[in-house]
């Protein structure tokens, strides 16, 4: 058990609570409240990953969300995760993580050869090599991912739940730092709906990890407080680990909860790991804090060169000492803070300050402390590769960009640097605020709001505590007070005592001595392995916009988005082109924040819930029947019916055979029904559809067309009227929707004068389609047979009458030219009537036939289906239904466009049928038609086949097809070149109507 | 995702409305009288606004109602929603 | 465990209506106008009639249980609220008139009218109702510009209610369910997961009457019972 470098006592870590880990394979232990880095640091591990393009030894640079180095694959199996930031991973029993992006190990990386060879690997290395010759990019490609690929997915489902939530609230304040909870607190006393999010597993920031005091107490005791205050409050929702992730359009944000993340548990089939929450948010109170600036020295890489700010919250947070002889290399006061903790918790400390002669009450404090303070100087050197072991130490010119004067190397095995603050402006860019650059602080703090938000506390600028509480008091209050809330009295910042702090000296290339890019690298972006020398580089080549030189050297583009990186890259190519910062522009921060994993984006929508599996009332009989089921739109719906071993095309044959030549049953039910009702219902119609419907009689049905305002075909089906002023409309399965909010469209924004209302019936009934020879019977028996007669009950009419009992529309309709009844009854009885149709149609040999069945015999009738024969761009003209557009009867949606010069042409593809030389050789849908094969494409095409099956009624294989000039070529011979390389097949071209031409079988 | 107010039920989240594209675009009230050009504007030609823009939205997953919104393309803000028929109002992006 | 209400074979009698069109198709110049005539809704006794969630287990938790009650009435009503003449009669025929506030609900008796849209009803009846209540409100809105259609058999209801009812329901509704946005006597059209719904606030419990498309019904149903798992 032995962490060396844990501190005595002190930290917020459970010492009762020992936790067992395992990095690469080597058992170790923290406490309970570290996170990952911390418990590492405390057993002295420093290298914990290899840099992703040189391969480089990396330690841990952070103790937050900006983490660039310590990226583990954590967890095994299943629960695998790559690219997992070692700050910000809570420690549980039994945690397992392995560095990455090294081979065979971690110590010993063969593809650090990349290191030596870098000054042939500069930015824009993979553009400039691996793209010549293009056709073997795909080979470079893999080699390429193989080496600087960084984790592993995994490689099997996950066996964990994630779960969503739909929030609204008045105020959502991201962050629960001291600015945070402060709004928080004052826009819950006003009464507000408030949610407060931090990611850490504990509220209170920078708090957890400072010595400062809060009204004259320890300022964890004011978090707790806050906390209790907050969790007592109604409709105030506290959530610890959870990252706000996004900030969307209209205050809509999203937010990522652990859940059970920092327990490591088993899934437990309730429990999610994550929940995903959807807040629509009245007004927001940003509050996300800063983050710290590396400084850009040679070797600033070296595991053990960390951020002073981390040091700290390793020391106070966590008691780890991250090392026992430390540089602090800085160029603002904040760093001292870390120099006198790292102090008094035994370190010997030195500090290296850019400024000359730096004043203030920390510099006081840390020299009355005993440090060492060398102003002016610089750290130009690291020592040391797997950690540090050294430095050296130069003074600077007065200017900063030079060395001047001798080096000094002193030994250490810790580097804590601070470039100064960084105002995290990532959910204030997403939400489409303006930023603007502060000298004072050099940094982008946001500037003008563009959404509902504010922003409070170091995140916009205020860096000190004071300030912080005060901008978190007043972001609450008036967030609350803009939501409709009045402000309560008594939310006002409480006092504190701070140190007077002095100005940041802004050296963004600390000089070594040598040429840029010799003898050592000084990085920008850790995670891509950016240098200066590459921005240099870039500048050299004439990148001048920062979007360019982001893309190029890929500076701010790995999954820490740049949060250490950017800044330091737009500040080195200003000084280049001789501009300030803002002329140099800034970068656009796009959501999420930090990674969000595609189970918590996908919730419970995966499996079964991907999409709703729409079923009819007679879904049951058809599974226990054995019906293959094929999706039409959501729907469920038979295919085929394969009795023991039948083969697909077997079984269809039969059912196609069974309804020609007996009876054959299909559940009909997902068609789409409206019912079109109102005085001016037959005048509406007339407009919708291209045929005449005005002197349709009562009872009688009629088929239409329906086509776009440009003349295309969009829609058919069969319309009955129910009575003079009601109509019930049948569409496509799949267009039942579209069909509808297409007619609630002409009657609601075109003619709302016109008196029509429509209503979705299509639920409300269960349709079961009788058809072929014996129909009649099989109906009949169920009814009173002698109401069934041709006379009696003619085709394309409809009855009410009972049918097995159960009140009944009949339609005397059909898609297959077959003699055919569609019962309709309400859906409670479907499944009864179905069973009914079974019963009686057994002594007929009755068969059920699905969808394919259904597509082969309307095929041989040369019945269209609407979006399989169709694809928007046909007319009735082109199908041959001439006879379906009305002359006289006037205006029609539609109409005008025939007049059109493109859709008057007379080249357009024209529906027709083909037959093949082979009888049994079946086209393949979607084929194209030439009229000469040359040896290879590009051949002119004619056509293309829409349908094509094999006909057993016909005996041969029969397809139709969209061709050009189509109608007067019958007899023509095309061909069908194949994509699988076989000989093109020899087609005829014929009339697209294969059976019972005379129509005589419907109607009998 | 917008946050969308319908002049009937308030405001819903855009997961429940379909855009159906620009508004306050006539149907000639005699096709035939037309040219080819002016048909082709009704039917094909959009204005394509950087800025505001005038549309149409139905909100149908809720009362199945269509409306118009005058929305700026460029800030994505909804400036104005009001019913069919009424008069295209004057906002400002 | 199956929290099924049984619903009845023996349906109520059917009202008897007259036979279709004659054979010779009456033209629409020669029909008469035509009154919502008295639909027969239920079958003869001894026809089974099924509901989409029959047999389906629930959550098996009492903070969020579901039942379904599949056969209430339900007739969908169109018409002009600023007509005062369609207001009364269906005051006359429902026990109340249609509510002209959005998304609110108008209860008479055991009826129940839900607001669907600014000309849109749903009027809710017992089960076995719905055929008086299509008769009813067709001889009261007689020669109104109107609609009215039985969809009894278009949805189902979903009864859920139990401390952790909400809490399932915004894992799938973008609406603000809280009591201080959403409150019992209000309902709303709106999506849960992937599917449409109508959702009633029926108390303080609190209970939802939710409404949804047969085809929809299991999808639904599965979904929210796996969505409540978090809490048994």
């Amino acid at each position: 058990m032995s962490q060396k470098f844990r501190l005595a006592e002190g930290g917020r870590i459970d010492r009762t609570r020992p936790v067992a880990f395992r990095f690469d394979g080597a058992t170790l232990y923290g406490y309970a409240g570290d996170t990952l880095a911390s418990a590492l640091l405390a057993n002295g591990v420093h290298l914990v990953g290899r840099s992703f393009k040189y391969h480089r030894p990396r330690g841990i640079l952070s103790a937050g969300a900006e983490e660039p180095n310590a990226l583990v694959q954590l967890r095994e199996g299943a629960r695998t995760e790559p690219n997992m930031r070692a700050p910000q991973v809570e420690l549980f029993n039994g945690l397992v993580a392995e560095s990455q992006n090294r081979w065979p190990s971690l110590r010993f990386d063969v593809w650090a050869v990349n290191g030596l060879f870098s000054r042939f690997l500069p930015a824009g290395f993979y553009y400039k090599t691996f793209m010549w010759p293009a056709s073997r990019w795909m080979t470079y490609e893999k080699v390429i991912r193989n080496a600087a690929g960084l984790g592993k997915g995994p490689a099997e489902p996950d066996p964990d739940r994630y779960e969503h939530r739909n929030v609204w609230c008045d105020v959502l304040v991201a962050g629960g730092g001291p600015a945070g909870l402060m709004a928080a607190l004052a826009a819950a006393r006003s009464g507000a709906r408030v949610i407060v999010a931090d990611e850490q597993a504990e509220m209170g920031g920078s708090l957890l990890s400072d010595t400062t005091e809060i009204g004259g107490s320890p300022a964890a005791d004011w978090v707790a407080a806050v906390f209790d205050e907050l969790h007592a409050t109604a409709d105030v929702t506290v959530l610890p680990r959870t990252t706000v992730a996004g900030y969307y359009d209209h205050n809509y944000l999203t937010l990522l909860e652990r859940v059970t993340d920092h327990l490591g548990a088993e899934p437990d089939g309730k429990t999610p790991r994550q929940r995903f929450w959807k807040v629509r948010a009245k007004q927001v109170v940003l509050a996300t804090g800063a983050i710290e600036r590396p400084l850009c020295f040679r070797d600033n890489d070296r595991p053990g060169v960390m951020l002073a700010g981390a040091v700290r919250n390793y020391v106070n947070r966590y008691a780890v000492l991250p090392g026992r002889r430390a540089v602090v290399f800085t160029n603002n006061d904040s760093a001292y803070g870390a120099a006198i903790d790292l102090a008094r918790a035994g370190a010997a400390v030195k500090v290296v300050d850019l400024r000359r002669e730096p004043a203030g009450d920390l510099i006081d404090a840390a020299e009355s402390a005993g440090i060492e303070i060398m102003d002016g100087c610089a750290v130009t050197g690291v020592k040391g590769g797997k950690q540090v072991t050294g430095v050296t130490v130069r003074r600077l010119d007065e200017a900063g960009d030079e060395v001047a004067g001798g080096s000094r190397s002193m030994g250490c095995d810790l580097v804590a640097m601070s470039g100064g603050w960084n105002p995290t402006v990532h959910l204030f860019s997403q939400s489409r605020g303006k930023l603007r650059f502060d000298d004072g602080l050099a940094a982008f703090v946001p500037d003008r709001s563009f959404a509902a938000e504010r922003s409070a506390g170091s995140c916009n600028g205020a860096m000190t505590l004071s300030a912080c509480l005060k901008q978190g008091a007043e972001a609450g209050r008036s967030a609350a007070s803009d939501a409709g809330f009045k402000a309560k009295a008594g939310s006002a910042a409480p006092k504190v005592d701070e140190p007077e702090t002095g100005a940041t000296r802004s050296v963004w290339v600390v000089p070594s001595g040598k040429p840029l890019g010799r003898g050592g690298k000084h990085f920008i972006d850790f995670q891509n392995d950016v240098t200066a020398a590459d921005v240099h580089l870039a500048h050299r080549e004439g990148y001048v916009s920062i979007e360019h030189l982001k893309r190029y050297t890929t500076t701010g583009m790995g999954t820490d988005q740049g949060k250490t990186s950017n800044v330091n890259a737009l500040a080195i190519m200003a000084q280049l082109q001789g501009a300030s910062v803002p002329e140099v522009g800034t970068t656009t921060f796009r959501p999420p924040y930090t990674p969000v994993g595609f189970g918590a984006i996908a919730g419970r929508n995966t499996a079964e819930f991907m999409d709703p599996a729409r079923v009819t009332a007679m879904h049951d009989w058809h599974v226990e029947h054995g019906a293959v089921l094929e999706d039409v739109g959501q729907w469920k719906r038979p295919w085929y019916y394969p009795r023991d071993g039948e083969l697909m095309r077997d079984a269809v044959n039969r059912e196609v055979l069974a309804a020609r030549n007996s009876v054959g049953v299909l559940d009909a039910s997902t068609l789409g029904k409206i019912d079109i009702q109102g005085p001016d219902a037959a005048r509406f119609l007339n407009m919708i559809y291209t045929n005449a419907w005005l002197k349709l009689p009562v009872g009688s049905c009629r088929y239409g067309l329906m086509l776009h305002e440009d003349g295309m075909v969009f829609d058919d089906g069969v319309t009955t009227r129910l009575g003079k002023n009601r109509f019930l409309m049948t569409t496509t399965t799949g267009g039942a929707a579209n069909v509808l909010t297409w007619l609630e469209e002409w009657l609601q924004t075109e003619w709302p004068k016109m008196k029509v209302f429509c209503t979705s019936v299509t639920e409300q009934w269960a349709t079961v389609a009788v058809c072929g020879p014996y129909a009649r019977h099989v109906v009949g028996s169920l009814t009173e047979y002698d109401k069934l007669g041709p006379r009696d009950f003619e085709f394309m009419t409809m009855r009410e009458m009972d049918v097995a009992g159960i009140p009944a529309r009949v339609f005397r309709i059909s898609f297959t030219g077959e003699l055919a009844f569609e019962i309709n009854v309400p859906r409670r009885y479907g499944a009864a009537l179905w069973e009914a149709v079974w019963e009686a149609g057994q002594k007929y040999g009755i068969t059920p036939y699905g969808t394919e069945a259904m597509h082969v015999l309307r095929a041989e009738k040369g019945f269209i289906i609407v979006g399989q024969d169709t694809d928007g761009t046909v007319t009735p003209m082109d199908l041959g239904m001439d006879w379906m557009v009305a002359k006289t009867k006037g205006d029609f949606i539609g109409r005008r466009s025939f007049a059109r010069e493109d859709t008057a042409r007379d080249d357009r593809k024209q529906l027709v049928g083909l037959f093949t030389e082979d009888p049994h050789q079946v086209l393949v849908e979607g084929a194209q038609l030439v009229e000469a094969v040359k040896p290879a494409p590009p051949m002119r095409m004619v056509g293309h086949v829409t349908s094509s099956y094999y006909s057993p009624n016909v005996g041969r294989s029969i397809a139709l097809a969209m061709l050009i000039r189509g109608r007067a070529r019958m007899g023509q011979t095309l061909f069908a070149p194949r994509l699988d390389g076989g000989a093109p097949l020899e087609v005829t071209v014929t009339d697209p109507m294969f059976y019972d031409r005379g129509g005589v079988r419907a109607r009998g | 995702m917008f946050l969308i107010e319908c002049p009937w039920c308030g405001p819903r989240s855009q997961t429940e409305f379909h855009c159906h594209g620009e508004a306050h675009i006539a149907r000639p009230k005699y096709p035939d009288a037309v040219s080819d050009a002016e048909w082709a504007d009704y039917v094909f030609n959009r204005s394509n606004t950087k800025g505001v823009i005038y549309e149409r939205w139905v909100h149908n997953h809720g009362c199945r109602r269509w409306f118009n919104v005058a929305r700026d393309t460029v800030s994505d803000r909804i400036l104005a929603v009001y019913r069919v028929g009424g008069k295209r109002p004057e906002v400002t992006p | 465990m199956v929290e099924k209400k049984k619903t009845g074979k023996a349906a109520p009698k059917p009202k008897k209506a007259k036979a279709g069109p004659a054979a010779k198709p009456e033209t629409a110049a020669a029909a008469p106008p035509v009154a919502p005539a008295a639909k027969p809704t239920a079958a003869a006794p001894g026809v089974a009639a099924a509901s989409p969630l029959d047999g389906r287990p629930g959550t098996g938790i009492d903070t969020a249980v579901m039942v379904e009650h599949p056969h209430a009435g339900k007739i969908n009503l169109r018409g002009d609220p600023a007509d005062q003449a369609f207001l009364d009669a269906v005051r006359d025929a429902a026990g109340a008139a249609p509510p002209t506030d959005a998304n609110t609900v108008a209860t008479a008796g055991r009826n129940e009218i839900l607001w669907l849209g600014p000309d849109e009803w749903l009027v809710v009846t017992p089960e076995g109702e719905q055929g008086a209540m299509e008769t009813a409100l067709g001889a009261a809105l007689a020669g109104q510009h109107v609609s009215v259609v039985d969809t009894t058999d278009a949805r189902t209801t979903i009864r859920m209610h139990g401390a952790h009812a909400r809490d399932v329901l915004v894992k799938g509704c973008p609406l603000d369910l809280h009591p201080r946005a959403f409150g019992p006597g209000q309902c709303a059209q709106t999506i849960i997961a992937k599917a449409d719904v109508l959702i009633h606030q029926r108390d303080d419990a609190p209970t939802y009457d939710i409404y949804v498309l047969c085809s929809f019904a299991r999808y639904l149903w599965d979904w929210l019972v796996d969505a409540a798992r978090e809490f048994s």
